[in-house]
């Protein structure tokens, strides 16, 4: 079967720094794969280059199969298979909620108001925010901004979704809100590639687990093993600090 | 101790300079010839006479031309800001060029090279408007390159992370400068565009080297016809109390939005980073 997300021997350089040096790796259809790390390792460009954000130096990438890093390929449709969650949310702030879930549907997708409305209601209703339909995102707290932006997503009917570190600018209290959307979608069977320092989360829902460090996969395997008896000496070292704090 | 002292000296320095400025104000009073200001400057008679087409003409004209200038600016200032943010080395270089040109020029030669120099160099093309669509022309072609530079710096203000969640809702990026990005600058930007429409009314006075007709004639060029027809200056009283009617709720409603502007952001993570871009956009827009 082919994979939802195929990536081969990715390099991505910021200059004369190289910040992945040859990364492999798969996500199958179905599956959520969270991936770890120490900061600067490269996790979140990884993810960005999955839906090109980051616009990869070398290697290709193959969302169900097509290569995305073919010039010729149009990014625009790519990307609609692809939801992005992104730490700092990036709600729409000049557009209520109803309009942060249609915009896209109805100028990408071309869906009618109408329609793009009951989809918006229907996703809001999955997070949990239906009475919020018409505030606009500054009288949101972080945690309902964040089941939001997960909510506009879903409203384009991706195939998988990317998450980048969707809980860290959040207040301890507002974590749990939107890791219980997010533990709902897994259960519900959506493809996911997390990048994300919730190691219980990590371990309770992800199918895989990827440690990455300085720019290479260091450990992939189920969490039980990554997570818990890790064979490589930097995952111990780096689990030892995020569980200790 | 010694702040004491210090505060004390600065206490006799501002008696010392109301003092002064009263002492100003009385020998004026005393020196100045009540009743020829009166007569030459705030003549009752000659104001009578101004009225009612100091308003129905006059100033009609000076907001027709600022309105217009300020609509075809704009277009150009939003054209020119994407030319000089874009990728294509050319677009930028045309951009940049254009900006730096009208920028650095005197409003009034720009006005002068439209207005007479268009006609000569191309005998076969009409400016729309005569005289007067010239003068719009050329203002239009001045505010454009000021304000190129607000919309750019408007922008910019707005954080990556917008045009980066459009994008990967499959927008392409022209569809998402028009409906994430510009929208959000614009809010940013009214305050400095306020202003800019303040310093084109001004410069809508410069319109008279290019001629006028009595139906054309703006306030100020409208006023000093007056005047010398009158011999009087109080033509000039009229037309500044004019200006000021128009530019004070103006300037008034330019701090009430930015008011609100700040307000609207206060919620928001970005908002002391777009307060601060903002104060120097108002800044690049000020120091025509």
């Amino acid at each position: 079967m082919t994979a939802a997300i195929e990536i081969r021997d990715l390099h991505k350089s910021f200059g004369s720094l190289e910040v992945l040096k040859g990364i492999d790796f798969e996500v199958a259809l179905g599956e959520v794969v969270c991936v770890i790390g120490p900061s600067g390792s490269g996790k979140s460009t990884l993810l960005r280059c999955v839906n090109r954000l980051e616009e990869p130096t070398a290697g290709k990438i193959l969302i169900e199969g097509e290569d995305i890093t073919d010039p010729d390929v149009d990014i625009d449709a790519v990307r609609t298979k692809i939801g992005m969650v992104f730490q700092q949310f990036n709600l729409f702030p000049h557009l209520d909620v109803l309009h942060n879930l249609t915009v896209a549907q109805t100028k990408v997708l071309k869906r009618s108001e109408e329609e793009a409305g009951r989809v918006a209601h229907d996703v809001l209703d999955k997070v949990g925010l239906l009475d919020k339909v018409s505030e606009y995102p500054a009288r949101l707290s972080g945690g309902q901004q964040q089941r939001v932006a997960i909510a506009r997503s879903l409203a384009m009917n991706p195939d998988m979704m990317l998450f980048d570190e969707p809980t860290s600018a959040l207040d301890p209290e507002l974590i749990g809100e939107v890791l219980d959307v997010m533990r709902q979608l897994a259960r519900e069977g959506m493809t996911m590639m997390v990048v994300t320092h919730e190691m219980g989360f990590a371990l309770e829902v992800a199918d895989r687990v990827v440690f990455m460090d300085e720019g290479v996969v260091v450990e992939d395997g189920p969490p039980d093993v990554v997570l818990k008896e890790p064979r490589t000496q930097r995952a111990r070292q780096f689990l030892r600090m995020v569980t200790h704090h | 101790m010694g702040t004491n002292k210090k505060r004390r000296r600065s206490k006799i320095f501002r008696w010392v300079m109301y003092a002064f400025a009263s002492a100003l104000v009385v020998a004026a009073v005393i020196v100045g010839d009540w009743d020829r200001i009166a007569f030459n400057f705030f003549n009752p008679e000659v104001m009578g006479e101004m009225f009612p087409e100091v308003l129905t003409i006059a100033a009609r004209n000076t907001i027709v031309y600022t309105v217009l200038s300020f609509i075809f600016g704009l277009v150009g200032a939003l054209v020119l800001a994407l030319m000089k943010m874009s990728s294509i080395g050319p677009y930028r270089w045309f951009a940049v060029g254009y900006i730096e040109l009208f920028r650095g020029l005197p409003a009034l030669i720009t006005l002068i090279l439209i207005g007479f120099g268009i006609p000569i160099a191309f005998q076969n093309i009409d400016i729309p408007g005569g005289t007067t669509g010239a003068g719009v022309l050329g203002l239009s072609i001045v505010a454009a390159a000021y304000m190129a530079e607000t919309i750019r710096a408007g922008i910019e203000a707005v954080p990556r992370g917008q045009s980066e969640a459009a994008r990967s809702l499959g927008m392409s990026s022209g569809r998402t400068m028009f409906t994430i990005v510009l929208p959000q600058a614009f809010r940013i930007i009214i305050p400095p565009l306020t202003n800019e429409m303040v310093l084109l009314i001004k410069d809508t006075s410069l319109f008279y080297v290019l001629g006028t007709t009595p139906l054309t004639k703006e306030l100020t060029k409208f006023a000093r016809d007056f005047m010398i027809e009158a011999r009087n200056a109080t033509p000039l009283t009229v037309a500044a109390l004019v200006y000021l009617a128009i530019t004070l709720p103006l300037t008034w409603l330019a701090r009430r939005l930015e008011k609100r502007g700040a307000r609207g952001r206060a919620g928001s993570e970005t908002g002391d980073e777009q307060k601060n871009v903002l104060a120097q956009v108002s800044k690049s827009g000020i120091d025509r």
